[in-house]
């Protein structure tokens, strides 16, 4: 008896010594991640929550989308966007602190196919022997927008026109590419980490204008002592290597 | 007029793909919805709610089974491939395929009742006088069951005008042969053309209202004709 009353004691005052020890353990920090960023900001949140005993909630969609439901007062702390034109209207709007804005990763573009070998991927694009190439949005989606660059670059943005095939979001674009409908087609190269590199070819940084992904505190996030050290972790020298390892460049 | 000009492509394209659609229902639907209002056989049961089943799943399910089985893998590659082609995704023929899915019990639903309304009396007497039975379909039952025949097929063209989950996922946004109207809105509302999502939407509402009113008056009308 005396020793189950010991064991509940001891408990107890292990309890009492945690909570005074780890005042800021029970926050959560809800955060807001375009589409293309998903996996990514899964290993990034579980090794913030291992960390630092805080939780964290995600919520994926394209990034206007994501904007939008800002606007409307939607409860999300940070917002990781897929460019950085959301963000800064956040802060513009008034939704988001102007000083918390920064890069937390550099897009790169990929040319992507599973029927293809794409060793010599100009040469591919140039023969033009496909029926149908697929891209993002080139308007609303930071991807589409570069892969259009990319075409342009190589000269080759009229002769394709007839061949594309256009996804909503770089997902999207992605499933036109894995069902075979589409031959080929340009992607994020996160999501194709894991293809085999004769599938998919790095396309040349020179060849598109940066697809800069802006990370933004918004107006009630500022007060969330767990958002805050989300933001200060995606800064950090680790996750900045959970990002590198993921397919994306990092700034500075 | 330059609005009119820019979204016509989008338009035509929307029309003659519910007209398509619509036509190809006619010919499916109609002998479909007759076998099942006379069929007492379990496996008229079966096939009928299979039938309703596309009113009930999202446009994702049926977007996503068509997006495999109209690709290079599943039959709409090995049909594409008769001239040529290898898959019958981002295509005018894909988008009515699914289509037709999609709006099917649309058509049938409302055609069943119209002939279920056809008795069974009716036709044995038309047989009984030597009416042969293909004849007694087109000179009976038809003309008695018009009025769910035409409401099925109104409903038809016109959730098809409406449809957009499953030509999101299958059409590839390809102006003036994959972009329909619907398509035209959600880019329109995307990009912050809220003008042009405006007029577009305006016109889907206005549309949409005029067939409902036109299916109930077609109602009224065909009651006051068989009193």
């Amino acid at each position: 008896m005396s020793c189950v009353m010991g064991f509940v004691r001891r408990v107890a005052i292990l309890t009492v010594a945690g909570l005074v020890a780890f005042p800021a353990a029970a926050g959560e920090a809800r955060v807001a991640v375009a589409a293309n960023f998903t996996a990514t900001a899964e290993t990034l949140a579980a090794g913030f929550e291992a960390e630092s005993g805080n939780t964290v909630s995600l919520s994926f969609g394209a990034t206007g989308a994501l904007y939008a439901q800002i606007a409307e007062g939607a409860p999300f702390d940070v917002f990781l966007a897929a460019d950085t034109a959301r963000p800064e209207r956040a802060v513009a709007e008034g939704l988001a602190v102007k000083d918390s804005l920064f890069t937390y990763a550099l897009g790169r573009l990929a040319l992507y196919s599973t029927s293809l070998e794409l060793a010599d991927a100009t040469a591919v694009l140039r023969d033009g022997d496909f029926t149908h190439i697929a891209i993002a949005d080139p308007v609303t989606a930071p991807y589409g927008a570069a892969a259009m660059d990319a075409l342009a670059g190589l000269g080759l943005k009229q002769a394709l026109a007839g061949k594309l095939v256009t996804g909503t979001n770089v997902t999207q674009t992605l499933q036109f590419i894995k069902t075979g409908n589409a031959e080929l087609g340009f992607v994020a190269l996160s999501q194709v980490a894991d293809a085999p590199a004769g599938d998919k070819w790095r396309v040349p940084e020179n060849l598109y204008r940066p697809i800069r992904q802006g990370a933004v505190l918004t107006r009630q996030g500022a007060e969330n002592p767990a958002a805050l050290g989300f933001v200060d972790f995606l800064k950090s020298a680790s996750a900045r290597a959970i990002i590198a390892a993921a397919g994306y460049g990092t700034e500075g | 007029m330059e609005f009119v000009a820019a979204y016509w492509p989008a338009i035509s394209l929307t029309l003659l793909l519910s007209l398509v659609t619509t036509l190809v229902l006619i010919v499916v639907a109609t002998p479909l919805a007759w076998w099942l209002a006379r069929s007492r056989s379990p496996m008229a049961a079966l096939v009928a709610a299979l039938v309703t089943v596309p009113l009930v799943l999202p446009p994702t399910v049926i977007g996503f089974y068509f997006l495999i089985a109209l690709g290079p893998n599943g039959p709409g590659g090995l049909l594409a491939g008769l001239w040529g082609g290898r898959t019958l995704a981002f295509s005018f023929p894909g988008l009515v395929m699914g289509s037709v899915v999609y709006s099917l019990p649309f058509m049938v639903g409302p055609a069943r009742i119209g002939f279920a309304g056809v008795g069974r009396e009716t036709m044995e007497t038309a047989a009984g006088l030597g009416a042969r039975p293909f004849i007694a379909f087109f000179t009976i039952a038809v003309p008695l069951a018009r009025k769910g025949l035409m409401a099925g097929t109104i409903l038809a063209f016109a959730h098809t005008v409406g449809e957009f989950g499953v030509v999101l996922m299958i059409g590839g946004n390809i102006a003036g042969k994959t972009k329909v109207l619907s398509i035209a809105i959600f880019d329109a509302v995307e990009r912050l053309q809220w003008q042009d999502a405006h007029l577009l939407a305006l016109g889907m509402v206005v549309f949409a209202f005029a067939v409902v009113a036109a299916t109930s008056l077609i109602d009224r009308r065909a009651g006051e004709a068989v009193r």
